[in-house]
């Protein structure tokens, strides 16, 4: 059945998208602002047949997540900053055991316990591992409920094919907004790919275990480069990024997540005043869109990065764009939510390079 | 007579154990309880609609020695994977075998919420006073009195608490029907574990609630006595603190026979 246009809160958008992609299994524990999403699903997944917990915290969450995982259950857990901290032990082990899971984080301002406002300052938590080892976590941020929806179902794809926790970064602000979705329709769950690896009894084989320790030098050595070539595939395949109004473009404009949609109407802004900019939108943050920013970024010549934290994100722009661009930078801690004539100020003194707002990058 | 009445099968290796030689040191409590669980799965008909769950500690490798599915959890984190497990798989039988500092120290809040929320899994619960696998240091059950690489000249309350009773303090939530400590340290007790670790199994297959056996197990080498000496020690010194017998029994079992 074809799903019409709902008008819902982008919570619920991602706890309704997981129902219809499958999702079978949900724990979490309360931190605002995201706890619509546990409280829609403690209605939902009982109507599918689901499981819906509250875990005593998000440690205990996660690893419920993980049991369910190892058995071949779509799952999901969702939190927002602290509470993502505390789940990076899981999300480790199940980097290294190779299950799939999608894990939300709504981010919110820290460090610490911060406040509860929009964010952009856990980049680094979610695209730099932020649990042990040497793996990585593909992670989708989303600018609007529809992405949150059509990403949602993405985000359990890519886990299942590449089994591997997958993480949707939004903020508080996406979270809590209300916009109209057209949902994907529900998957049928027994048309997704059989797991062979996963637990089920061993009847009529062999007993199978999932582990991530391997005290055998060799046996990890060969683990980890396993991992790293499936990160290589994930980078080879996964990419995605958006574009607009790049052509006529002097300055390319780059963020990601709710300062995309900001920086969306700044530009509008400045086009209206027959300034040229153009929007680069890295949606997987990581892999990031290395190559496609660094080519387009060349082209035009100077680049803008504006994002919800001190320079995080930074970091990857100016691996991508190096010595190719001038590279001017605009970040706000998290809670103060500039307005679009804001970035449009950054916008034009980057265009003139004077440096009056924001602050010019030397790569 | 036939050979086959002449010689019949009264010993062997139970089918929920591999063909593997354990890393455990002599005397050891844990492989004994490795066979106690094997020989009641076999019994029950378990072993292949099992889900386990080893710790993080001297069993940490036990999916090399059980012979049924097994995923491994983050230290502590047993009865929340196995959470996962079950509500997502309600037929399948799951259990965790857990060491004191694994589901007494670091998972304290896992075991208790599981435990209160009546998740219809088993624990198994080896209490062996100390942290066999890192080499000796101070348990959350560690005795007073009692060396520990971390707590030279014995524990002393003052500076580093007393030894917990997690078997007594799960067993007043609701969620719980059934707590029983045994020992692993003669051949008698050894039996009663079995029959214990047979009924906190029956439990989860009658979906009642909760179940946990705590076995007091002997750690020869961090103990630093021999394998006999370490059974005395079990029943002269480790009973005082954590004496056996059922902590708690809401099966109505017995009454219905
Ligand atoms: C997060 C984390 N912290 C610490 C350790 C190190 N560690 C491994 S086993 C263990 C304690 C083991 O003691 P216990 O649970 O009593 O089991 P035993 O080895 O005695 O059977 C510790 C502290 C770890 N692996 N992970
Ligand atoms: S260190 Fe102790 S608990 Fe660990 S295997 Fe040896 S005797 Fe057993």
């Amino acid at each position: 059945m074809p799903s019409e246009k709902k008008l819902m809160r982008g919570s619920n958008v991602v706890g309704e998208a997981a129902v219809r992609a499958g999702c079978r299994f949900y724990a979490g524990y309360p931190i605002t602002p995201q706890n619509e999403l546990p409280e829609y699903l403690s209605a939902r997944m009982p109507e599918v047949g689901g499981a819906f917990i509250q875990g005593e915290s998000e440690i205990a969450s996660i690893n419920m997540v993980l049991g369910a995982a190892a058995t071949g259950v779509r799952a999901m857990t969702s939190s927002s900053s602290p509470g993502v901290a505390l789940k990076q032990e899981g999300i480790s082990y199940m980097a290294g055991q190779e299950l799939p899971a999608v894990v939300i984080n709504m981010m919110r301002g820290g460090p610490g316990l911060g406040n509860i406002a929009p964010s952009g300052a856990d980049y680094y938590q979610a695209t730099r591992g932020g649990g042990n080892g040497d793996y990585r976590t593909p992670v989708l941020a989303p600018a609007g409920c529809q992405e949150l929806a059509d990403l949602t179902f993405t985000a359990f794809d890519i886990a299942d094919k590449y089994r591997t926790p997958v993480m949707i970064l939004g903020d508080g602000l996406m979270g809590q907004v209300m916009e109209p979705v057209i949902f994907p329709d529900p998957i049928d769950i027994k048309s997704l790919p059989p797991k062979d690896w996963a637990l089920t009894g061993c009847k009529g084989r062999k007993p199978k275990a999932i582990f991530s320790m391997l005290l055998d030098l060799n046996a990890l050595y060969n683990h980890n480069l396993h991992l790293q070539e499936k990160y290589d595939e994930i980078t080879a395949k996964e990419l995605r990024w958006d574009t607009a109004m790049t052509e006529d473009a002097e300055l390319l404009v780059v963020a990601y997540g709710t300062p995309s949609r900001i920086a969306e109407s700044a530009i509008e802004e400045l086009r209206a005043e027959g300034i040229k900019a153009g929007l680069f939108r890295p949606i997987t943050l990581w892999p990031f869109p290395t190559i496609p920013l660094r080519k387009l970024a060349a082209k035009i010549g100077k680049v803008g990065v504006f994002e919800f934290s001190m320079g995080q994100m930074l970091d990857d722009v100016i691996m991508a764009v190096g010595e190719r661009a001038e590279i001017y930078f605009y970040g706000v801690p998290g809670g103060i939510i500039p307005t679009p004539s804001d970035v449009a100020r950054f916008l034009k003194s980057s265009i003139k390079g004077d440096g009056k707002v924001g602050r010019r990058i030397e790569a | 007579m036939s050979a086959e009445a002449a010689f019949k099968k009264i010993f062997g290796r139970p089918e929920s154990l591999k063909e593997n030689y354990t890393h455990y040191c002599p005397g050891c409590g844990h492989s004994i309880a490795h066979r106690l669980v094997a020989e009641c799965l076999d019994e029950l008909g378990l072993r292949e609609n099992t889900i386990g769950v080893p710790p993080v500690g001297c069993a940490v490798l036990a999916y090399n020695y059980f012979n049924f599915d097994m995923i491994e959890a983050p230290h502590g984190r047993a009865l929340a994977v196995a959470t996962g497990i079950k509500r997502t798989n309600p037929d399948k039988f799951v259990l965790t075998y857990q060491g004191d500092g694994d589901l007494a120290a670091i998972g304290t809040a896992e075991t208790i919420h599981a435990a209160n929320r009546g998740e219809k899994i088993s624990a198994i619960f080896i209490n062996n006073a100390i942290y066999g696998m890192t080499g000796g240091q101070m348990a959350p059950t560690t005795l007073l009195g009692q060396e520990a690489t971390t707590a030279p000249g014995g524990r002393d309350s003052s500076l580093h608490g007393n030894p917990i009773d997690i078997s007594a303090m799960i067993a007043v939530s609701n969620g719980v029907v059934y707590v029983e400590r045994c020992s692993l340290a003669s051949l008698k007790q050894i039996r009663q574990a079995k029959k214990a670790i047979k009924k906190c199994f029956q439990v989860q297959l009658d979906k009642l609630g909760f179940g946990l056996v705590e076995l007091l197990s002997p750690c020869p080498t961090n103990w630093k006595l021999s394998p006999k000496e370490a059974w005395a020690w079990v029943n002269e010194v480790m009973v005082k603190v954590y004496p056996l017998g059922v902590i708690k029994d809401t099966t109505g079992y017995e009454d219905k026979k």
